[in-house]
């Protein structure tokens, strides 16, 4: 147990460090080290997983807790929010203090104009990663294609549009 | 003009656990309705600064900021306390979903519905995504930056962390070097 507990926060503290762009940027990597690297999931279980991480409110990182509870039950959950979470909250705490201080630097503009387009790279690649798994027929594709099309182009609440795929979903159209 | 209120330890805690509650999918614009409009608690280029600040440092970017809030405001037990608060309720929302999937995932229904669940929130990402791409530096170094990283990730699957320590120092580089046009 305790070596599992271990095992979900140095998995979720080294995803952490790397999720330039937010939690998203890293799913597909988290998807590699959970179901390739340590077989804890298959890939459509994780998948699931990630639809309800994406139903619940909050923050996308909780997809990380969804996986330790799997393992671990409630501890699990919580280390893995923790090790998810945490590095990244110390690291920007120290670095929103500095920051006050060399925010009209060069370097920091540079920083910040060479990041944009990885964070974006991240996102959008990760996205098209996921679509492979979820998207198991043309009728989930054009789903999911339609969702990103009234999500990019409207401000429409995304609940709605969580909620028209699972009524899809239950329909049997997809 | 804009006012400045300063949060009590209290109002991090109690304002950003609204936030944690009814954010679907983006909570980003919750965020800032809540810190900049509603409460006063920064200006539009304070939020903007401690966003980009956010998003450029790893780690879930409305986490990071709600710290970076709660720290500027009451340091360490402030940043603890923005952190927590936002995170508490959609974590136990999170569990009471998953412990409903764990107890009917051999229903046909629930299979249903996921199938059609998770189509729908990778197109939510997508559309975030692609709302970002519309809003990047049209130079060409950019545009092959992302275009090469989506191609990494999405297309070949290789594993993020090389990636990282060879596009990042790339990146930053490419950005000092090729100044902007000054307009």
């Amino acid at each position: 147990m305790s070596a599992m507990l271990l095992a979900l926060f140095l998995v979720f503290g080294q995803l952490s460090l790397m999720a330039v762009g937010g939690a998203n940027a890293v799913v597909p990597e988290m998807l590699r080290m959970v179901v390739n690297e340590h077989g804890w999931m298959t890939a459509a279980e994780f998948t699931a997983l990630f639809a309800i991480a994406q139903s619940a409110p909050g923050p996308n990182v909780l997809i990380a807790s969804l996986v330790g509870w799997q393992m671990a039950s409630l501890p699990g959950a919580a280390i893995s929010l923790i090790g998810i979470c945490g590095p990244s909250s110390i690291l920007s705490f120290y670095v929103a203090k500095l920051w006050q201080r060399f925010r009209d630097y060069r370097l920091c503009h540079a920083i910040q104009r060479g990041f944009a387009p990885l964070s974006i790279g991240l996102v959008l690649g990760g996205a098209w990663l996921l679509a492979g798994i979820a998207n198991t027929g043309w009728s989930a594709w054009l789903l999911c294609a339609i969702s990103a099309l009234i999500a990019w182009r409207t401000s429409l609440h995304p609940l709605w549009l969580l909620g028209a795929g699972a009524v899809a979903g239950l329909l049997g159209w997809v | 003009m804009e006012t400045h209120n300063i949060p009590t330890r209290r109002e991090l805690f109690t304002g950003f656990f609204g936030i944690g509650i009814i954010g679907f999918g983006g909570v980003l614009p919750l965020v800032h309705h809540m810190l900049v409009l509603r409460k006063g608690w920064l200006t539009d280029a304070e939020f903007t600064e401690l966003l980009g600040l956010g998003q450029i440092l790893p780690g879930p970017n409305v986490v990071n900021l709600s710290v970076a809030v709660g720290g500027r405001f009451h340091g360490a037990s402030g940043a603890l306390l923005a952190f927590s608060g936002l995170l508490l309720a959609p974590f136990c929302i999170a569990m009471l979903l998953v412990s409903l999937y764990q107890q009917y995932r051999g229903l046909p229904a629930l299979q249903q519905v996921l199938a059609g669940l998770a189509p729908a929130a990778t197109g939510l990402i997508f559309g975030m995504g692609l709302r970002l791409a519309a809003r990047l530096e049209r130079s060409s170094w950019c545009i092959a930056l992302a275009v090469a990283t989506f191609v990494a990730i999405g297309l070949l699957h290789w594993p993020l962390l090389p990636l990282l320590l060879v596009m990042v120092p790339l990146a930053v580089t490419l950005a000092w070097h090729l100044q902007k046009e000054p307009t």
